[in-house]
C-alpha cells in the first residue's frame, strides 16, 4: 500500500501533533530521511504529522506457542503487551496504528487468542485505522482480529515493513535490537532503536521478546558500517549511544 | 539419641567373618571400632550415620556390612534374567552407593575392588554416571550388579524408569558418601526425594550416611530414615575416634600486610618456602580467579622448577583428571585449588595444607585441613595465610574455633518447591501416581517433612499445566489425571515426549551460562580463525561479554588473548601481555559463617585476646580505638565522615558480602527518599560503605535523620519488595528455579542448535509473572532461595533485629582505620594485574596516610 504523506482518513480522532513536554520529559526525536519521528521509551514510534503510531514484533501468544510445544510459559504475555499498547494509544490518540509484522508469534496465534484479548484488541482498534504488516512469523492474513493486512506500507519518504533491506527511508522490525553499554565495570543491556539518518530498526515490543545485540553482523550488514546510533530504552527517556561505543555480546 | 559406645572386641569378633579378619591381618590392619560398630548396626537392621574425619577408613566402614552380607548370603538361588545374550542368575541389586562427585564414585569402585579381589568375593560392582554408555546402562537395569556406585542425578533417572520397582525391590542398603556436603544444596533435596521413593520400593532398606563432623548430627541423622507423620525419626549415630588435634598456625608475614585485596601476593615467597619445605602441599583459595592469580605468581617465582599444578571447577575435566592422577602418583609438589578439591579422592601423601585468604567457616576449614595426612595418630599440619588485615582477625577466630572443636555447618534445608516439581514429573514418567500416595511418600523425606498439602498440590498443578490462575493450558498438559468413572484418578504423562524431555533436563545444578574456551593460533589480521584447537575449560558468558577482541585475560594458568566468539565457543590464543584481566568468577564465594563472624566481633571488642594478632594488626586496631572506637560484640558501629567533597557512611555488620549487598541496595533506596543523594556503595565480608552528596553526619547531629529508623527492620517490607522487582540477583535466582522446575528447558531432544537461539529470557518471564500472578509457585520457590542464597535476606533480617537499639554512631572528620579496607574496594571491581595494582597501591597509600595521621 502506498499513500501520500498528507492524506488522512476523516472521522478519526485528532492526533497529538505538538511535541512539548510530555510526562515531564522532552520527546526524543529521531529524524529519518528528513522526517521527524518521536521515539517513545516504551519502544514505539510516533509520526506526529500523520498521527501514526508504529510498533514492531508484538509476538502475541508467544507464551501459548511455547506451551503447545511443551514449555508452559505464563499465559499472560498477550494481556501484558496489549496493556502497554493501550497506554500508548491513550497517550498519543493516533489516527492510525501500524504493527510492523511478527504481531503473532505463529500462524495459530490469532486462533488461540482468548475472548478477553480479542475484546481488548477490538477496543484499541475502534475509531482508528489499524494495519497489520505481515512478518515471517505471521505471513498469512488472519481472520477475526480486525485491521487491514499489507506487506509493505510506503508513506511519503518512508517505507514501513517487517524485514529490513537497508533501503533509504526504511522503518523495519524483525531484528529485535538490543544494545549493551559498560560503565564503571558494570554493563547495562536494553532494547533500542537502531538508526542512522536514513533508516531505522525498531525494538521488539512484545512482553516475551528477547533481543539481538546491535554489534551482531546483521546490523553491520544493514547499516554498512558501525556508524549508527542505538537509542536505548530507559525508564522514562531514551539514551543515545554510538554503536561503536556499545559492547558486543 | 543414645551416645554411641565402642563395642567390645570379643563381642564384635563374630561380626567379622574369618575371611575378613584374615584379610585385615594380612594387610597389617586391625578393624577400627567404628567399622565393627557399623557391622553390628547392620546386623540389627539399623540405619546409621557415621561421623568420621577423613582418613578414618570411612568408606570401607560403609561397605563392610554389604561385603559381609553378600559373602554370607552365598545362596545359589536368585532369579533367572537375560543379559541380552544369555540367561544368568541374579540376586538383584544389593547396595546402592551415592556420591556427590562422579569421579569419586569411579575412584571408590576402584578402591573397593581391592578387598573384593583379595578376599576372592563373588561380588559384582559397577559404576553408573553420565559417562556410562547407553548399552551398559540398559544392561544394568536388566542384569543389575550387586553394588552400583552412582550420583543423585543418576538415581533420579533410574527411579523415573518403568523398571524401577524390579530393579530396587531387592535393594538392602544405600551408602551415602560425603553426606554433610550433599545435604546443603538442592541436590540434597533431590536425593532425599529419591531416597523416599526407595524406602517405598524396598521397605527393608537400611541406609548408611558417611559424613565429616557437623554442628547438628541429630538433624543430619533424620535425612537417613523415613520421617513419620508426627514427630521425627533418626538413624543411629556412630562417631569414629577423632584423629590427633591438627597443628594450625597463621603465617606471620615479614612483609607489609595489605589493607585490602585477596591476592596474598605479599606472602608469595613465604608460601613458596613452605612448598619447598614439604613433600606435597595443597593450597586452597576461595575463588577460581584467586587460584589463577596465585598459580601465575607461583609459577613466576618457581626458581627450582617444582611441579606445581592448578585445579578448579572451570578447567576442562580431562585437565583436572590429569592433575588428580599426577597427585595420586605423588608427582606433584603442590596444587593450587578451590573447593573443587574440598571433596574427593584421598591422597595419603599430602603433608601440608595452606589456606590462602579467609577461612569463612571453621567446619569448612577443618575439612580442608583433613585433606592432609591421613594417618590418624599424627596431626595434620596447616598454615593459614591471611591476604589482608581483616582476614587476620578471621584466621585467628578460625584457629581458636578449631582448637575448641566448634562446628558451623549450615542447618538442614527445607526442601525446595522447584526440586519437588522436578521429582513429581519424574514420578509420573516412572509410573502413574496417586496424589495422596505421593504426598505421603514425599513427606517421608526429611527436608519435606513439613510440606503443606496446598504446596504439594500447587507443585502438581505446576507440573501439569504450569500452575496458572488463568487456566489456559489444559490442552497442553504434561501430566493429566484420569478421573473418568471407573478410573483410579492417577496422574500420568500425556505423551512419551514428556518423558524424553524430563530425562534430558534432570538435575539441580544450574551453571551460569558458560562458554567453552578453545586455544587457537593467533590470527594474522583479517585471516580466518583456525578451528578446533585444544579445549581449556569454560568461562562465564558475562565475563566474555565485557571483552573486546585483543583483550587479554588469565585462564587455565595461561595469559590468553581473546580472538573471537564463534557460536558458544570462545577462541583464544597465547599472549605475552603483562597486565591481563582475571575472570571475575562467581564460583566458590562462600559467605563468612555467622559463628566465625561472632568470634571476630568478640576479638575486636576484647583487647586481651589480641595477643594472637601480629604487631601490624594490633597497631591498626589501637589507632582505630583512639580515632573512632571498636564496637562491643552486640553493637553495630556506624561511622560518618566527609572525604573529597563526598560524605561517607560505613557500618560493620560482619554478615558476609551477600547480606551486605542487599543491605546496601535497601539503604540506598531509603537514603534517596531522605534526599541524601546517595551515589554508590561497596560491600565486603565485614563492612558496607556508602557515599553521597548529602552530609549524613550533620543531618544525624541535627536530629533530622535517625539511624535507628534508617536501619529499621521494616526495610524488609516495601523497600525489599520494590527492589526485588528489578534485582538482577533475584532474576538469576528465579532463572535457576525455572530451569530446575522444568519451566525452561535447557536441552531439547533432536535439536542441537545453540542454546542462545532456543531459550527465552527468564527475566521477561519473571517480570510478566510477578505482575500477573505474584503468588505463583515458582516465585515462591525463588523467594525461598533468595532468603538464604544470593540475597541472604534471612541473615540480614537477623542482623537488623540483633542491632535494634544497639547502633553506635561516630561522626568523624576523616576516614577511620577500620574503614580503609572496605573503601579500598571502591573501583577495584575485578581487574588485577600490574597496572591496576599500581593504581590501587597509590590509592591505598593516600587513604592510609590520611587515616593514620
Amino acid at each position: 500500500m502506498s499513500v501520500p504523506a498528507h492524506s488522512r482518513a476523516s472521522g478519526n480522532p485528532e492526533p497529538r501533533t505538538a511535541s512539548p513536554l510530555v510526562r515531564g520529559r522532552t520527546d526524543h526525536v529521531v529524524t529519518i530521511a528528513s522526517v521527524a519521528l518521536v521515539a517513545d521509551p516504551a519502544g514505539a514510534l510516533y509520526w506526529p504529522e500523520l498521527g501514526l503510531l508504529a510498533v514492531a514484533d508484538l509476538h502475541l501468544e508467544k507464551g501459548s506457542s511455547f506451551a503447545a510445544r511443551g514449555q508452559l510459559l505464563p499465559p499472560y504475555d498477550t494481556a501484558e503487551t496489549l496493556q502497554r499498547l493501550a497506554r500508548l494509544i491513550a497517550h498519543y490518540a493516533p489516527r492510525c496504528v501500524v504493527a510492523l509484522g511478527d504481531s503473532f508469534h505463529d500462524g495459530g496465534g490469532p486462533a488461540r487468542l482468548d475472548n478477553e484479548g480479542r475484546d481488548n484488541l477490538r477496543a484499541l482498534q475502534r475509531g482508528r485505522d489499524w494495519i497489520w504488516l505481515i512478518g515471517n512469523h505471521d505471513p498469512e492474513p488472519a481472520v477475526d482480529i480486525g485491521g487491514m493486512f499489507e506487506a509493505v506500507l510506503a508513506i511519503g519518504a518512508l517505507t514501513l515493513r517487517h524485514l529490513p533491506s537497508g533501503a533509504a527511508g526504511e522503518i523495519a522490525g524483525h531484528l529485535h535490537p538490543v544494545a549493551r553499554v559498560a560503565h564503571r565495570g558494570r554493563a547495562v543491556s536494553r532494547r533500542c532503536f537502531a538508526a542512522d539518518s536514513s533508516r531505522m530498526v525498531m525494538p521488539a515490543f512484545g512482553a516475551f521478546t528477547g533481543g539481538l545485540n546491535i554489534r551482531d553482523a546483521a546490523f553491520c550488514d544493514l547499516f554498512g558500517t558501525l556508524k549508527f546510533t542505538a537509542h536505548m530504552l530507559g525508564e522514562d527517556r531514551l539514551y543515545a549511544f554510538a554503536a561503536k561505543r556499545c559492547l558486543p555480546g | 539419641m543414645e551416645p554411641a559406645t565402642a563395642i567390645d572386641r570379643d563381642q564384635a569378633a563374630p561380626l567379622l567373618p574369618d575371611l575378613f579378619a584374615r584379610w585385615f591381618t594380612g594387610r597389617g590392619w586391625a578393624p577400627r571400632p567404628h567399622q565393627l560398630e557399623l557391622l553390628a548396626k547392620a546386623r540389627a537392621g539399623r540405619s546409621t550415620l557415621l561421623i568420621a574425619p577423613t582418613g578414618g577408613g570411612k568408606t570401607l566402614a560403609g561397605f563392610l556390612p554389604t561385603l559381609v552380607e553378600l559373602y554370607q548370603a552365598a545362596a545359589p538361588a536368585g532369579r533367572l534374567v537375560s543379559t541380552g545374550r544369555e540367561l544368568r542368575r541374579s540376586h538383584g541389586l544389593h547396595t546402592l552407593y551415592i556420591s556427590p562427585l562422579k569421579a569419586l564414585a569411579v575412584d571408590i569402585a576402584r578402591n573397593l575392588e581391592i578387598p573384593v579381589r583379595e578376599m576372592g568375593l563373588k561380588v559384582r560392582l559397577e559404576t553408573r554416571t553420565g559417562d556410562t554408555p547407553a548399552s551398559k546402562r540398559q544392561r544394568q537395569r536388566r542384569y543389575p550388579p550387586d553394588i552400583l556406585l552412582t550420583t543423585p542425578e543418576q538415581l533420579a533417572l533410574l527411579l523415573a524408569s518403568a523398571d524401577a520397582p524390579y530393579l530396587f525391590d531387592t535393594l538392602r542398603r544405600v551408602v551415602l558418601d560425603e553426606l554433610h556436603s550433599l545435604v546443603t544444596s538442592k541436590r540434597g533435596d533431590l536425593l532425599s526425594l529419591g531416597l523416599a521413593r526407595l524406602f517405598a520400593l524396598a521397605p527393608g532398606l537400611a541406609t548408611v550416611g558417611l559424613s565429616a563432623t557437623v554442628a547438628e548430627p541429630d538433624d543430619l541423622a533424620r535425612f537417613l530414615v523415613p520421617q513419620p507423620l508426627a514427630g521425627t525419626a533418626r538413624a543411629d549415630i556412630v562417631m569414629a575416634q577423632a584423629g590427633a588435634q591438627p597443628l594450625v598456625t597463621m603465617l606471620d608475614t615479614e612483609a607489609h600486610l595489605p589493607w585490602a585485596g585477596h591476592s596474598a601476593r605479599h606472602a608469595l615467597g613465604e608460601i613458596y618456602a613452605l612448598i619447598k619445605g614439604h613433600k606435597t602441599t595443597l593450597i586452597f583459595v576461595n575463588t577460581r580467579s584467586q587460584a589463577e592469580f596465585l598459580f601465575q605468581e607461583l609459577w613466576g617465582a618457581n626458581d627450582d622448577n617444582l611441579a606445581i599444578a592448578l585445579h578448579h571447577g572451570s578447567l576442562d575435566v580431562a585437565q583436572r583428571r590429569k592433575v588428580e592422577d599426577a597427585m595420586a602418583a605423588g608427582k606433584l609438589r603442590a596444587v593450587v585449588c578451590t573447593s573443587s578439591l574440598d571433596l574427593g579422592v584421598d591422597w595419603g601423601d599430602v603433608d601440608l595444607v595452606v589456606n590462602v585468604g579467609a577461612p569463612k567457616g571453621c567446619s569448612r576449614l577443618m575439612q580442608r585441613i583433613g585433606r592432609s595426612n591421613h594417618r590418624l595418630d599424627e596431626p595434620s599440619e596447616a598454615v593459614l595465610v591471611p591476604a589482608n588485615r581483616f582476614e587476620v582477625l578471621e584466621c585467628r577466630a578460625a584457629i581458636d574455633a578449631v582448637a575448641d572443636n566448634a562446628q558451623d555447618t549450615p542447618p538442614l534445608r527445607t526442601g525446595a518447591l522447584d526440586v519437588l516439581a522436578q521429582h513429581i514429573l519424574g514420578r509420573a514418567v516412572g509410573a502413574p501416581f496417586l496424589s495422596d500416595e505421593l504426598y505421603a511418600e514425599v513427606r517421608a523425606a526429611a527436608p519435606y517433612a513439613t510440606l503443606a498439602r496446598a504446596d504439594f498440590d500447587a507443585a502438581v498443578d505446576f507440573v501439569a499445566t504450569g500452575g496458572y490462575a488463568l487456566k489456559a493450558y489444559e490442552r497442553f498438559a504434561k501430566i493429566r489425571q484420569d478421573t473418568r468413572p471407573g478410573k483410579d484418578g492417577r496422574w500420568r504423562i500425556t505423551h512419551p515426549r514428556v518423558a524424553q524431555r524430563y530425562r534430558m533436563n534432570v538435575g539441580t545444578i544450574v551453571e551460569a551460562d558458560m562458554l567453552k574456551v578453545r586455544l587457537v593460533r593467533s590470527r594474522a589480521s583479517g585471516a580466518v580463525i583456525p578451528r578446533g584447537g585444544r579445549l581449556l575449560g569454560e568461562v562465564e558468558e558475562y565475563f566474555i561479554e565485557t571483552l573486546t577482541q585483543g583483550d587479554t585475560f588469565v585462564f587455565a594458568g595461561e595469559i590468553l588473548k581473546y580472538e573471537a566468539l564463534v557460536e558458544d565457543e570462545v577462541y583464544v590464543s597465547r599472549s605475552t601481555a603483562t597486565d591481563p584481566k582475571v575472570p571475575a568468577y562467581e564460583g566458590g564465594k562462600f559467605p563468612l559463617s555467622t559463628y566465625l563472624a561472632a568470634r571476630v566481633r568478640a576479638i575486636l571488642a576484647q583487647r586481651e585476646t589480641w595477643y594472637g594478632l601480629s604487631d601490624q594488626v594490633r597497631e591498626w586496631l589501637e589507632i582505630q580505638q583512639w580515632r573512632s572506637l571498636l564496637p562491643a560484640p552486640g553493637d553495630l558501629l556506624v561511622e560518618t565522615f566527609p572525604r573529597a567533597a563526598k560524605y561517607y557512611l560505613v557500618c560493620y555488620p560482619f554478615e558476609g558480602r551477600l547480606a551486605h549487598q542487599t543491605l546496601g541496595m535497601l539503604l540506598t533506596r531509603r537514603l534517596e527518599r531522605a534526599r541524601q543523594r546517595p551515589l554508590g556503595f561497596v560491600a565486603n565480608e565485614y563492612a558496607l560503605a556508602g557515599w553521597g552528596l548529602g552530609d549524613l553526619g550533620l543531618r544525624i547531629a541535627r536530629g533530622e535523620l535517625s539511624l535507628a529508623e534508617l536501619f529499621d527492620e521494616d526495610m524488609l517490607g516495601d523497600d525489599l519488595e520494590a527492589w526485588l522487582a528489578e534485582s538482577a540477583l533475584m532474576k538469576r535466582t528465579f532463572r535457576n528455579c525455572a530451569i530446575i522446575a522444568g519451566l525452561i528447558e535447557k536441552r531439547f531432544p533432536g535439536e542441537e542448535k545453540s542454546r542462545r537461539q532456543l531459550t527465552i529470557s527468564t527475566d521477561l518471564v519473571y517480570d510478566v509473572l510477578r505482575k500477573h500472578q505474584a503468588d505463583h509457585v515458582l516465585l515462591r520457590a525463588a523467594r525461598a532461595d533468595a532468603t538464604s542464597g544470593l540475597l541472604d535476606i534471612k541473615r540480614l533480617g537477623e542482623m537488623l533485629s540483633r542491632i535494634k537499639g544497639r547502633i553506635v554512631h561516630k561522626a568523624l572528620d576523616h576516614v577511620s582505620p577500620l574503614s580503609v579496607p572496605v573503601l579500598l574496594e571502591i573501583g577495584r571491581e575485578t581487574v588485577y594485574g600490574e597496572a591496576s595494582d599500581t593504581l590501587l597501591a597509590e590509592a591505598a597509600d593516600e587513604l592510609v596516610k590520611e587515616a593514620m595521621q
